[in-house]
Order: structure tokens, then sequence, then C-alpha cells
């Protein structure tokens, strides 16, 4: 049967991968966008895992609310994204520096 | 009476704010008026005074007028001790005052700084007059620091010159050497004591005979020697006592008016008074009264020698002051405090006489001041002329004169004292005799006497002086002449200042010569019997022939002794000394402090520095703030990482 | 049993899914293999018997807010040759910090942190239960506020996405409603009194 390591050993891979994402996807601020929902989805992972083996439904409600919060800010994230681009025509990460020191 | 007191003190301070501060609204004759008037009804009271406390018999008062402050559990009070000493001072210092104020009225006639003169002046008395009538140390210390402000303010009158300023700010500096060492004296005694009022420091003197103060941790000094020295030195600076003299010949930059006031009458005489005040602690440390002796001494002969070789009439009768000021701290030392005041009451009027007589010879002359351009002065100005000549003969205590009568009560004093250093004093009172007759009538007979050395323009100006300037002259003639032979008997022996003065009867001198006193005559037929006579008479003989007779033999005494001559010209050395040892390597440390300390470590390290270490910094910083999301999300992780880390490792 | 060989086979498409997003040439390669994640995701939710929040994962996250991303994905005329430089440069780093948060959630893991043995095996559920009714039941009574919140955080999410993209267009004739209800019949007609055919 599954254990809990073994979730729990899931959830931390798919969030290393995602951080590793962020860093190797400079051209592309969609992908790193991607990414960041990836991050969010290992996180729930592990609060879904911990609800069940512990057998609190308080978990399970915290995905719920996380799950609102990642929809509303991926959709504001897009919206910036796409006025972005209107401006810049360019989704290269390198291209938006203006808040350079 | 306290109303009374009150007035005498506080009279010549209004009348000095009103005519500082008047300006145009009192305008001069205001200022001059005013003035006067506050200085004359102080005068009148103090009489009034006397006469209550000498006639009708009026103890002595000492009260205090208001509390100042109270700083824990010492209170700081205005109060006044008037006893005899202090109701003679007052006199003194008030007639004085009147005298210079009326005389300023025609030597200050042209000056534009005509009402800040007479200001300054009435604030002066007020000052002196607060410091002989004050009854407790903090009351005696403002009246010392209030006169030393006045004197470098009026020193320096004449704010435009160079040499003013120099002169002006020298003796204030030169007395704040001496104040310090003189609030020290005091810090000693509130320690020991616990009180600054006269009356309870006297009473427990012999607590400070008992204690010891700590100089370093394997020195102790009793703290009646500690604290004697130390007042007596700030006696030493206000008195112009050696090694602390050099201002009084440079105060001679002030007008005249104040050379007679302040630097001959009553600003110098504080010292004097002082210790006299202090007489039942100085009692109580022979060492103390050795150094006074010996100092005094010092004095006496060795700022005479300068009188001779110098030039201006004025530094004359200025280096004439430093040595009869020794005579008095010769006296103080010798337990004779009571002949140091009658020295102190008679010097007052005859030398106030001789700077203003000087004064109007200086005024004749179109302020010419140098000696060598004089000469032959009798016929233009015989006022003048025989008022200085009262002057000269009370100054070097020809028969008859007040001068005669102090100074021979004070020679004779020091003969009978046995403290260590009296021999040594008593030769040098006693040859500063000779040397007193000889500048004195050098300057006499180079001024009034022998050839005539103006220049023709001059020389047609030459005439006497107006009626504000001789009349003071003839009335301080009058007690120069006199006031000796009434007063003393009263005031050495016959126990006038019985309250004020105390005298431990080891030392009583006074005491052993009024056994033997005869009355006035007796004393001066006996006086042909002593040396200070005829070395006096040997000394005007001697300024007769080399500066009148033969001033070639002048001319040739100097060749042959041109190493002594040097030496007395450069003052012994004591002015190079100062400014090159003392005053030069302070101005340098300060300016070194400023260009390391102030602008290199303060201003470059700490407060630029501080500046220059942030913009460094931020400097650095700002390769932080890349602009590029995936530096700031990897800052993110980085910060992630290590929290992880650290609560790993924390358990 | 059988489920332990479906969550081992799931999990590695999900492994092999992300890192087909991270590592995909075409963004729109990368956007449907995120779809994929989270399919992948719902079916290991409900072998662990959270099959409410399984589906919502595929209606919301799919449904929405992937489609959402893949409307932008072909919305945005990218230039998919610059995409495809500058990997390579940043293996090294990557990889670093991968590797150190695996190894540190790994310390966690393998340590001594997790309560031992009682945590091997699921509890067993009770009879009848309902992963949806529980979570109802909580939602609505304890969390009823937060539930409202979040309500509202939707509500100014989507606000805020149309005010910023919003633009007008120029030329364009729009209709302001309340602008028309408020006009007075003296701002449109004005009469006019006129003599009678008197002059020509």
């Amino acid at each position: 049967m599954i254990s809990l390591t073994d979730v729990l050993t899931l959830s931390g891979a798919l969030f290393a991968i995602a951080v590793a994402g962020v860093f190797l996807n400079r051209k592309n601020i969609i992908v790193m966008l991607m990414c960041i929902e990836l991050m969010l989805l290992a996180v729930n992972f592990n609060f879904v895992a911990f609800s069940r083996f512990l057998g609190d439904i308080n978990g399970q409600i915290f995905v719920f609310f996380i799950l609102t919060v990642a929809a509303a800010e991926a959709a504001i994230g897009l919206a910036i994204l796409v006025v972005l681009f209107r401006e810049r025509r360019s989704i290269n990460v390198e291209d938006l520096d203006s808040l350079q020191g | 009476m306290l109303a009374i007191y009150l007035t005498i003190a506080l009279a010549p301070l209004a009348a000095a704010i009103a005519a500082g501060l008047g300006g145009r609204a009192i305008g001069r004759v205001g200022a001059q008026s005013v003035t006067i008037l506050a200085v004359a009804i102080s005068f009148a009271l103090s009489l009034y005074v006397l006469k209550r406390m000498l006639i009708d018999g009026m103890g002595p008062f000492n009260g205090t007028a208001f509390t100042w402050l109270v700083s824990d559990g010492v209170p700081m009070r205005v109060g006044f001790l008037i006893d005899r000493l202090s109701v003679l001072m007052m006199v003194v210092v008030t007639f004085v005052s009147l005298m210079v104020h009326i005389y300023t009225v025609g030597y200050m006639h042209d000056d534009p700084g005509y009402q800040r003169f007479f200001s300054y002046i009435s604030l002066f008395t007020f000052s002196m007059l607060m410091l002989v009538m004050s009854n407790n140390f903090m009351q005696l210390f403002f009246g010392w620091e209030a006169v030393g402000v006045v004197s470098y303010l009026l020193i320096g009158f004449w704010y435009t010159r160079p040499t003013a300023i120099f002169a002006s700010l020298k003796a204030f500096l030169v007395n704040r050497v001496g104040d310090f060492a003189f609030l020290l004296g005091i810090a000693a005694i509130l320690r020991c004591t616990g009180s600054l009022d006269y009356a309870n420091v006297f009473a427990g003197a012999q607590r400070i005979v008992a204690a010891h103060v700590q100089i370093t941790p394997t020195l102790a000094w009793p703290a009646i020697t500690f604290s004697c020295i130390c007042l007596f030195i700030g006696a030493m600076a206000k008195s112009a006592q050696v090694p602390l003299h050099v201002w009084l010949p440079d105060s001679m930059e002030g007008p005249t008016p104040i050379s007679a006031l302040i630097h001959a009458a009553t600003m110098v005489t504080a010292g004097i008074f002082m210790v006299a005040r202090m007489s039942p602690l100085f009692e109580l440390s022979a060492t103390a009264l050795s150094t006074v002796l010996v100092i005094g001494a010092t004095t006496a002969l060795f700022m005479g020698l300068l009188g001779v070789v110098n030039n201006d009439i004025k530094r004359v009768i200025a280096y004439s002051t430093i040595s009869q000021l020794g005579y008095m701290t010769v006296a103080l030392g010798a337990s004779a405090y009571s002949a140091a005041i009658f020295h102190l009451m008679t010097h007052a009027f005859f030398k106030a006489l001789l700077f203003l007589a000087a004064g109007s010879v200086i005024i004749a002359m179109h302020h010419e001041q140098d000696m060598r351009r004089m000469g032959g002065l009798r016929k233009y100005m015989p006022i003048t002329y025989w008022t200085f000549l009262v002057g000269a003969l009370a100054l070097i205590g020809f028969p008859g004169t007040a001068g005669f009568f102090s100074k021979d009560a004070l020679i004779d004093a020091v003969h009978g004292s046995r403290l260590p250093g009296s021999g040594y004093a008593y030769f040098c009172v006693v040859v500063g005799v000779f040397v007193t007759a000889l500048y004195t009538f050098r300057m006499f007979f180079m001024t009034f006497h022998g050839a005539e050395r103006m220049d023709r323009q001059t020389r047609e100006h030459l005439h006497e002086s107006p009626w504000v300037v001789t009349a003071p002259l003839i009335l301080l003639a009058i007690p120069s002449a006199l006031v000796g032979w009434f007063t003393i008997k009263p005031l050495l022996f016959g126990g006038f200042f019985a309250g004020a003065i105390q005298v431990l009867p080891a030392h009583d001198v006074l005491k052993s010569m009024g056994a033997e006193y005869r009355g006035s005559a007796a004393f001066l037929v006996q006086a042909f019997t002593a040396p200070p006579l005829w070395l006096a008479a040997t000394g005007v003989f001697v300024a007769w022939l080399f500066f009148l007779k033969k001033p070639a033999l002048a001319d040739a005494a100097e060749n042959r002794f041109r190493w002594l001559h040097r030496l007395l010209v450069d003052k012994y050395g004591f002015d190079w000394f100062y400014e090159r040892l003392i005053v030069d390597a302070a101005r340098r440390l300060g300016g070194g402090l400023w260009r390391f300390g102030d602008e290199g470590v303060i201003d470059g390290g700490m407060v630029n520095g501080s500046a220059r270490v942030v913009g460094w910094f931020s400097s650095v910083m700002r390769y932080a703030q890349s602009g590029y999301l995936y530096h700031y999300a990897f800052a993110m992780i980085l910060g992630l990482a290590s929290l992880l880390l650290w609560l790993l490792w924390r358990t | 049993m059988f489920a332990t060989i479906l969550f081992f086979v799931f999990s590695a498409v999900l492994v092999a899914a992300a890192l087909g997003v991270i590592l995909a040439k075409n963004q729109v390669h990368a956007a449907m293999l995120l779809v994929l994640c989270f399919f992948d995701s719902a079916v290991i939710w409900l072998l662990l018997d959270a099959e409410f929040l399984g589906i919502v994962l595929v209606l919301v996250y799919v449904g929405a807010v992937m489609v959402l991303f893949l409307f932008v994905v072909m919305m945005l005329d990218v230039n998919i040759e610059e995409l495809r430089e500058g990997l390579a440069g940043y293996w090294p780093l990557a990889a670093a910090v991968a590797g150190f948060v695996v190894f540190a959630i790994v310390n966690v893991i393998v340590g001594r942190h997790l309560g031992g043995a009682a945590l091997r095996a699921a509890p067993a559920l009770p009879a009848h239960y309902s992963n949806t009714r529980a979570l109802g039941v909580a939602l609505f009574t304890r969390y009823a506020y937060p539930t409202q919140l979040a309500a509202v955080i939707l509500l100014v999410a989507s606000v805020a996405a149309i005010v910023l993209t919003l633009r007008r267009r120029p030329g364009g004739k729009p209709q302001n409603v309340s602008e028309q209800v408020r006009v007075r019949a003296a701002d449109r007609v004005r009469i006019v009194k006129m003599p009678f055919g008197r002059r020509r």
C-alpha cells in the first residue's frame, strides 16, 4: 500500500523540478508561470497526503483554498502578462529588467 | 542698613546699565551725569557707614540679601559682610572711582566710545564693591571674575588696535590661570568645611587643618596649605605677582583713567584684600605665609628694576605698581595684614594720582607717551607738575607723606618676622627702596625737567589740562600727603581691624612694633636712623646725576652692563617664555587637533566616512537588484533553503 | 497492492510530465504536458481517497486555469526561434538548487521527524465515508467565513483581470446608459417660435 514517505517523496521531487524550471526558463515567462503552478501542485500533494494519513479533513480544506487563490493568481498573472506583451512585444524574462537598481 | 549696602553696590550697576544701553536716549551728558551721580551716592553712603562704624561704634554686619540657589545642601547667596576692613575698601574704591569718573569727562572728551566707557567704569565699580562687600566665597568669586571681565573690556576699549586686543586677551587669560587655582582652593575649603560662608569657614578652620588633599595616590598635602596656596595663586594673577604679572604692563594699552582705576588702585588690590580677608586661614599655614613672603619680595625688587630701563611713562608707573603690590604681598606674608592694607590705601591714592597726572601729560603731549620726547614740562603744566611731585614723594616714602608711613611700617614689620624667607624678603624690600626712588625720579626728571626734546608743533600746543582733569589730581594729592600721619596709629596699632583680621600671637609683628610706637612724630624722627630713608635719598641723587645732570653717565652705564640692560629690556624672558613655549605650543596643538582630529577623524572618518561606507555598501548591494524575475525567485529559494537547513540542524 | 502499482505508474508519468514542462522547447507542448500533470495528480489523489479534490482539480485547474494558459499561449505571437536558445548554460545552477531542495526534503522524510511506523499505512476510513460530505460539512460550518472570503478573492481577481487588460478601441461608439437615462427634453429639442408667412 501507499506509504506517506512515498507521497512526500513524490511531492518533493515535483517541487524540486518546478524550482529548477524557474531558472531554466529565462526566455519564456509563460513557462515560468507554469512552473509556479507546479510548485503549488506539489504543496497541495503534501497537504492531501497528510490529511489522509493523519485523518484530519482540515488539510483538504486548505487545499481547497489554495486552489482558489492559485486560480485567482494565475488569472491576474496572465492578465499582466498580456498587457506587458502589448507594450514590450516580448515575453523574454531577460528583457523585463526595469526594476534594475 | 541692608538697604544702604544694597544701594552702595547696586547704584553703579543701575547707572552702568542706563549709560550702556541708553544710547542716544541718554546722550553723552546723560551718561556721564548718571554714572558720576551713582558713584557719588555710593561714596557718600560709604562715608556714612564709615562714620557709623568709627564714631557711633556700630558693629560689623553679616547678612544675606538674596539666596540664589541651594545645591547639594550648600546655599549660594548674595550677602554682605561689612566690617572695618570692607568699609575701608569701600571708601577707597568709591573715592578713587569718583575721581576717575570726573577725570574721564576731560580725558575721553573726543572719544567716540564716551558713553560706553562710563558704562564700563561704573560696571567695574559695582563688581569691585560686590567683591569687597561679600560674605561668602561665591560672591567673592563672582566679583573676582566680573572685575576680570570689565578689565578685559576696558583694556581692549580701543578694539580696532591689535595691540589693545592682544593685551586684553593676555590679561584675561593670565587671570584665568589664577582663577583656576582660586577655584581649586575654594573647592578644597568647601570640601573640608562644607560651607561657602566666611563665618562658617573661619569657625571650622581647624577642620581644614586636620584634613589632607590627595594630590597623587602617594602624595598628600595638608589641606590648609593647599587651599591657601591655591587662593594665593589666584591673588598672584589678580595682583600681578611674579610669574603671573605679565599682563599688567600690557594693560597700559587701555586709556589712562582705567590704568589709574583698575590697575593701580582697585582691581589689582583685590588679591591683597582677599588674602587679608582670609587671614584666619593663612595664619594656620606657615608654608603658605612663607610662599607669599618670598613671591612678594621677588616681585618687589625685580619688577622695580624693570622700571629703570623703560621709556614709556605709563609702563614705568605700571612696573612701579607691580613692585608696590609686591611690597603689600610681603607684608601679608609677614602676617602684618594691617600694614598691607594700610599701604594698599595709601598706594591707591598716590598711584592713582601718578597715573592721572601722567594722563594729563599725555593729553598735553597729544598722546605721546615716550619720555625721551618729553622734558622741561614744568613751566607749561604747573598743577600737574606739583601734584606729580607729591605723588612721587609719596611713592618713594619721603618723610611725612602717606607713603612714608606705610612703607616704613611695612619694612619694619618684615624686619621683625621670623618666618623662613624673611631675611631674603627684608633684603629685597630694602634694596627695592633704592630702586623705587631711582626709577621714580628718573621718570620725574625726564618728563618735567631738563632739555625740551619734543618737536615744535607739540611744544606750541602745550598747556595745562582743563579743570575736570586737574581737580581730581589735587583732590588725590591731599590724602597722598596727609592721610598717613593721622591713620597710622589707629590702623596699625589701634586695633582698627580687630574683628576682621586675625593674627596668631607667634606671628604678630605689628604687636611688638606697636609696643615701641610713640606717635607719628617719633616715627618720623626714628626713620632718619634707619636705612630706607638714606637709600631713597641716594636713589634720588643717582637719578638726578644720571638723567638730569650728566645723561652721558647713563649711556656709559648702559654700555658697561649691556647684558644686564638686555635682560631687563627683555623683562627677564617671561614674555618670550609664555608666548613661545605656552601660547604657540597651545596654538599648534589646537591646529593639529583641528586638522587631524576634527577634520580628519570626525569629519572625514565618522561623518563623511559613514556616508561613504553606506554609499560603497549600497553600490555593492545594487547588484542584487538585477530586475530579473528569476534572480528574485532564486533569492527566495535560497532563503527557503537556508530556513530548511536551519530547522533541520536545530533539532 | 493494485493501488500501489497504480500509484507508482502514475507517479512516474507525473514526474516525466513535469520534466517535460520545464524542458519543452515549444510552449504549447509545455502547456499540454502541464495539463497531463494535473490529470495525473487528480488520479493520484483519487487513490488517496481525496476524490472531491481530485475532480475539482480537473474541473477548475485543467478546465479553467490551464485553458486560460492555453488562450494566452496561443494569443501571444511569440518568436519561437528565440525560445530555443540558451537553455544549456543554466543547467548546473538549476540542478544544484533542485538537488539541495530534494536533499532537504528527503532529510525530513527519512529522518526521525515523521513519527515512525504509525504512518506507514493510512488509517482505515469509517464505513460510508463520503469525502465530499466531510468537506462540505467542514466548509460550511467551521470555514464558512473563509469560504465567503475566497469568493470575494475570486471576484476581485476577475475584476482586476478585466481592468488590467481593458482597452478602448479608437473610433468605437459605446453606449453610456446612465447618460442616456439622464437626458432631458430640453437638451435635445429647442422650440422656436416662427411668425406665419409675413416676410420671405
